[in-house]
């Protein structure tokens, strides 16, 4: 007895106990069998067919007009199969396709994701969160043999594979310029050129680019166009903003990006973000600056690393877990 | 393998009329009411690309009898502008003649072997086939 013997046997005897009692039980029973179908793959036509046939040996001298009409109805349900199996292989496609973004988004966190410093003057966090599967916020440590810490963080206008594609480039850019690495303003020149020659008109990167000396614990930085950071100043347990002027990455032929330095004392801190961060939404609306920064100064107590952690929760919480855009948050503290 | 018929299709009427044929030989080679419905279906879509798109060409109905097993074979060709863009074609998703799955890669899920050659401005041959299980 092949498959479609059984379904059939199967389909009939439901069908007959239904024309007898008319039950919900029985009605249930089809149910189930429908499910146990569609798993099958069976088609829209295949089912009607199956009920003709069932129809068919239940009732031989069914009238002429209704055996017609079930080829009419057989000859309609073509189309929606047509529909369905379009549908089974669309579906089959979208998995394929996920799975190839998986591994994508797999690759670049591997391309993109250095190590972090360890320093002895500084205590250093870091969080970054995609908002989809791949990530188009970018932030890189790098710590020479003097105990210089760079980081760089960058955001992409724009979500997704596309950002994040450009992002690779970003991080190739900077690896192959080792001789910027110690002049933030140098670097985005640099960086802009190769963004401006290299990028669609349309897709704009803001960057913000930092160099930590371990020795005079100085902070020089450059900022293109990048959501500004915050200074702590421990001893007047004040937040101030770390704001820096300069044209978007790839605007300009000729952008002139300033730099800037700061000096810290112990305890001071440097925060990074991504307008991630400040464009959160929660259900009372924008989430402020001034949120973020009450934030983080109610955890002050804890490690660099706890508190971007216990941030990135709390913001989480606040939007009911569904990031809109990409997420980076990085806290550099002097400890000694 | 034997033309059983050949329809020329320049109008709507020509569709209904490979339709018919294509019924008809199915019926006598003995496929059941669902691959009747479906073989017919096919044709239907091929025959309504030539009206549509090359205007005029032939839908060749014949039956194949390979070492027992019994099939139909359906050739459909024309000297249109021909297929830019065979791939395309061949995508899910990708149809110009409106309905819901249908198209070149519902005609060939509909049917067992499908295979299309395709010059611009020469023409489009399409062959497929569908056996008798």
């Amino acid at each position: 007895m092949d498959d479609r013997e059984i379904q059939l046997r199967r389909y009939k005897s439901i069908l007959s106990k239904y024309l007898d009692d008319q039950s919900e039980q029985t009605l249930y029973k089809g149910q189930q069998f429908s499910r146990k179908m569609i798993e099958q793959k069976i088609s829209p036509e295949e089912a009607v067919s199956l009920h003709v046939s069932a129809m068919e040996s239940l009732y031989p001298d069914m009238p002429q007009e209704f055996k017609n009409s079930y080829a009419f109805l057989l000859e309609m349900m073509i189309g929606y199969g047509f529909a369905y199996r379009e549908h089974q292989s669309l579906r089959s496609r979208q998995q394929q396709l996920e799975t190839e973004i998986e591994i994508a988004a797999n690759m670049q966190q591997t391309l993109l994701m250095g190590e972090m410093p360890t320093v002895e003057s500084l205590d250093i966090g870091a969080v970054s969160k995609p908002a989809k599967k791949m990530n188009g916020d970018y932030y890189h440590f790098v710590q020479d043999e003097n105990d210089c810490v760079s980081v760089a963080i960058a955001d992409v206008i724009g979500k997704g594979i596309p950002a994040a594609l450009c992002m690779s480039m970003i991080k190739y850019a900077m690896d192959s310029a080792p001789e910027q690495r110690m002049q933030p303003s140098a670097m985005l020149g640099n960086l802009n050129r190769v963004v401006e020659q290299n990028v669609d008109p349309n897709m704009f990167i803001t960057m913000f680019y930092g160099l930590y000396d371990s020795f005079n614990h100085r902070f020089y930085y450059s900022g293109a166009g990048h959501e500004p950071g915050f200074f702590y100043n421990a001893e007047n347990d004040d937040f101030g903003e770390l704001y820096t002027k300069g044209l978007v990455l790839g605007v300009s032929k000729k952008p002139n990006y300033r730099e800037y330095s700061k000096d810290l004392q112990k305890g001071d801190m440097i925060v990074l973000l991504s307008d991630g961060v400040t464009e959160c939404r929660s259900s009372k609306g924008f989430i402020e600056r001034d949120e973020i920064v009450a934030m983080i100064r109610s955890n002050l107590h804890l490690s660099a690393q706890e508190i971007v952690n216990t941030v990135y929760r709390e913001l989480e919480k606040m939007q009911e877990f569904e990031l809109r855009d990409d997420f980076t948050l990085l806290i550099l503290r002097r400890k000694v | 393998m034997n033309i059983q018929s050949c329809v020329e299709v320049r109008n709507e009427w020509d569709i209904v009329k490979a339709r018919q044929e294509g019924r008809n030989i199915a019926k006598e080679l003995g496929f059941g009411s669902v691959d009747q419905a479906r073989i017919t279906t096919a044709i239907s879509e091929l025959a309504r690309n030539i009206y549509l798109y090359a205007g005029k060409g032939r839908i060749e109905i014949s039956n194949l009898d390979s070492s027992g097993k019994i099939g139909l074979r359906i050739i459909a060709s024309d000297d249109g502008p021909g297929i830019k863009d065979i791939r395309k074609v061949m995508e899910d998703g990708f149809t110009t003649s409106g309905g819901l799955g249908a198209g070149l890669p519902g005609v060939k899920r509909l049917m067992d072997e499908f295979s299309i050659d395709s010059k611009e401005n020469e023409g489009t041959e399409i062959i497929t086939t569908k056996w008798l299980r």
